[in-house]
């Protein structure tokens, strides 16, 4: 995922398990929500966590997902949602994951 | 005290230790690494000493007088939502390498903040967090229960109200602006800031000016 996303736009949350310090939530991966914030580029925790510190810079996310698609037994309101930060390598709009 | 003489002399040769001094494994390596540090001459006794007294100066009480100015000035509270970070540097909060993003709870939506991944939390604003805020309970049921969360701490949703958490992952820190209570335009801010607690900027309690 390299362009950047626009606020508004629908992502899916990449369902990978790699190994190492990843600040993608378990129970977020493979579901699709709305980007709406564009929150700046941050140090790749992925990378800084193994060596202590990196140059390696991810633009950040704030995700907004559905909280009745988020699990499938949720007893609130259809409307509750849930927001989270989420780095770009981990989103990908759903018109090209689609294709 | 209905205590026989038997009982009395039970108690006098129960031995009960006074300090736990089971460590544990982090505790350990935590003593260990500050003692190789200071030994080391990386970082100095005081250095620790000084940050140790910053978290305990370090209260909600900066959180609440915060709050407490963005119900009494729309100007402020415009800047609060817009640059977070500048706003609360005027109170001499220095976020340091995180980002402060605040969420403005209003008649038809309801803020609540956790970090499921660990504990991240506005600690530059609120002080140190409350251990249940930092339990796998807390952590894993607010995610997907939060009602029924929010009705343990005796706060309830109505259904017409959305609730939105913020699972803080990354680099952001959250701040929950609560609603200011009805009745109280025109307190003073002080007043105002005493009914800003800890909870309401986490958003398991509402801000409420009656006991």
């Amino acid at each position: 995922m390299s362009r950047a996303l626009q606020v508004g736009e629908a992502v899916t949350v990449d369902a990978r398990y790699p190994d190492g310090h990843i600040r993608t939530p378990y129970y977020i991966r493979g579901k699709t929500g709305v980007v709406c914030a564009a929150m700046g580029e941050f140090p790749d925790p992925e990378v800084a966590a193994a060596n202590g510190r990196t140059d390696a810079m991810r633009a950040l996310y704030r995700v907004r997902f559905l909280q009745r698609d988020t699990w499938a037994d949720y007893a609130g309101s259809d409307h509750d949602t849930i927001d989270i930060e989420i780095y770009a390598h981990w989103l990908t709009p759903i018109e090209e994951a689609a294709q | 005290m209905s205590h026989s003489h038997t009982d009395e002399h039970d108690h006098a040769t129960t031995f009960v230790p006074d300090e736990e001094l089971s460590l544990g494994f982090y505790g350990l390596a935590e003593a260990a690494v500050r003692e190789l540090l200071v030994e080391k001459g990386v970082i100095e006794p005081a250095e620790l000493r000084t940050a140790l007294e910053w978290y305990d100066r370090t209260t909600p009480a900066t959180g609440a007088q915060i709050v407490a100015r963005a119900w009494q000035d729309a100007t402020f509270k415009a800047a609060l939502l817009d640059d977070p970070g500048q706003a609360v540097a005027q109170y001499g909060v220095n976020m340091g390498h995180v980002q402060l993003y605040v969420v403005e709870n209003t008649p038809t939506l309801h803020n609540v903040i956790v970090c499921t991944l660990c504990s991240c939390y506005p600690r530059a604003l609120l002080g140190m967090p409350p251990d249940w805020y930092k339990s796998r309970a807390y952590r894993a049921r607010v995610v997907s229960e939060p009602r029924t969360v929010l009705g343990e701490f005796g706060t309830e949703i109505g259904a017409d109200i959305e609730v939105r958490v913020h699972d803080s992952t990354a680099d952001l820190r959250y701040l929950v602006l609560p609603e200011q209570p009805a009745g109280t335009e025109g307190w003073s801010t002080d007043a105002l800031a005493g009914l800003v607690t800890r909870d309401t900027m986490i958003g398991v309690a509402r801000a409420s000016a009656g006991v």
